[in-house]
């Protein structure tokens, strides 16, 4: 089958890509989908050890599997929220593109 | 070159690829398109894991709700997304893409570091993932119920948040309509 690093590379390769897309976008909308990108690749990497785990050591890491699922909830809940804050300062300032929420620069 | 490790490659390319698209392209609207290209890529990637049960929640969390919930915030935000047309990345990309090209490198040596990683995953029995054993540990106070508890608490707690920011509210009486 498949080895395990190129789960990790590939993973590895999203987390980046999201990063970048976190560092560089200005418009707010366009930092959360890198913020979904790099909790993906999160997701990955946990369960790709999860199968490892198995694997090496016959009995099901039920961990694992709570742990991704708790990333799952937390990614839902900081979109919602996010999402909800965005949508907000566009009503207040007609803008998303991040730099220009200044309202709090002296 | 098993037919498993082509499959797998063709996934990774057409995740990394709509990855890419996803943080790049000049327009949010397609932007988001691209994001849900990649998270299908990732649920097939769970699928080839054997994480049936991930590859499905993938399928209805991310792309089901979140990336329709992204859709709807550009769609409400549509005029600004319009007008920044021009440059969706800012002025130091170059610099960020470096950086992020610099994770990458020292992510890749840690990974090839690693002895244990060259382990090829092989198939598992077909119950092993066990979710009768795992719905057990959610609901026990000895495994996981307090942090169960806890998220539940806490998206109950964030959804009603959202709606309370996210709602237009009227002026009460007077003032602008």
């Amino acid at each position: 089958m498949i080895p395990m690093s190129w789960y990790l590379v590939i993973a590895a390769a999203l987390f980046c890509v999201g990063l970048f897309g976190v560092l560089s976008r200005r418009n707010a909308v366009g930092i959360l989908i890198g913020v979904e990108l790099m909790l993906n690749a999160v997701n990955i990497n946990l369960l790709t050890f999860w199968h490892y785990y198995i694997q090496v050591n016959a009995e099901p890491p039920l961990n694992a599997l709570v742990f991704t699922a708790i990333v799952f909830i937390v990614a839902a809940a900081e979109t919602a929220i996010g999402l909800a804050l965005i949508i907000n300062a566009y009503r207040q300032r007609s803008t998303v593109i991040a730099n220009d929420l200044n309202l709090l620069k002296g | 070159m098993t037919p498993m490790q082509i499959t797998f490659i063709l996934i990774a390319a057409v995740t990394l690829v709509s990855a890419v698209m996803a943080v790049t392209a000049r327009r949010m609207m397609h932007a988001a398109l691209w994001l849900i290209a990649t998270l299908m890529g990732v649920a097939m990637l769970f699928a080839t894991l054997q994480a049936s049960f991930f590859a499905v929640v993938q399928v209805m969390v991310y792309v089901g709700a979140i990336a329709i919930l992204i859709l709807f915030a550009i769609m409400l935000t549509r005029r600004s997304t319009l007008e920044s047309d021009q440059a969706s990345l800012g002025s130091g990309w170059i610099i960020n893409a470096l950086a992020a090209v610099g994770v990458f490198a020292a992510l890749v040596t840690a990974v090839w570091a690693w002895p244990a990683a060259e382990t090829v995953l092989t198939e598992l029995p077909k119950d092993a993932e066990q979710l009768g054993l795992l719905g057990q540990i959610i609901a026990d106070p000895n495994g996981f119920a307090v942090p169960f508890e806890v998220s539940s608490v806490l998206l109950v707690a964030v959804l009603v948040g959202a709606i309370y920011l996210a709602v237009e509210r009227k002026p009460q009486r007077g003032g602008r309509q």
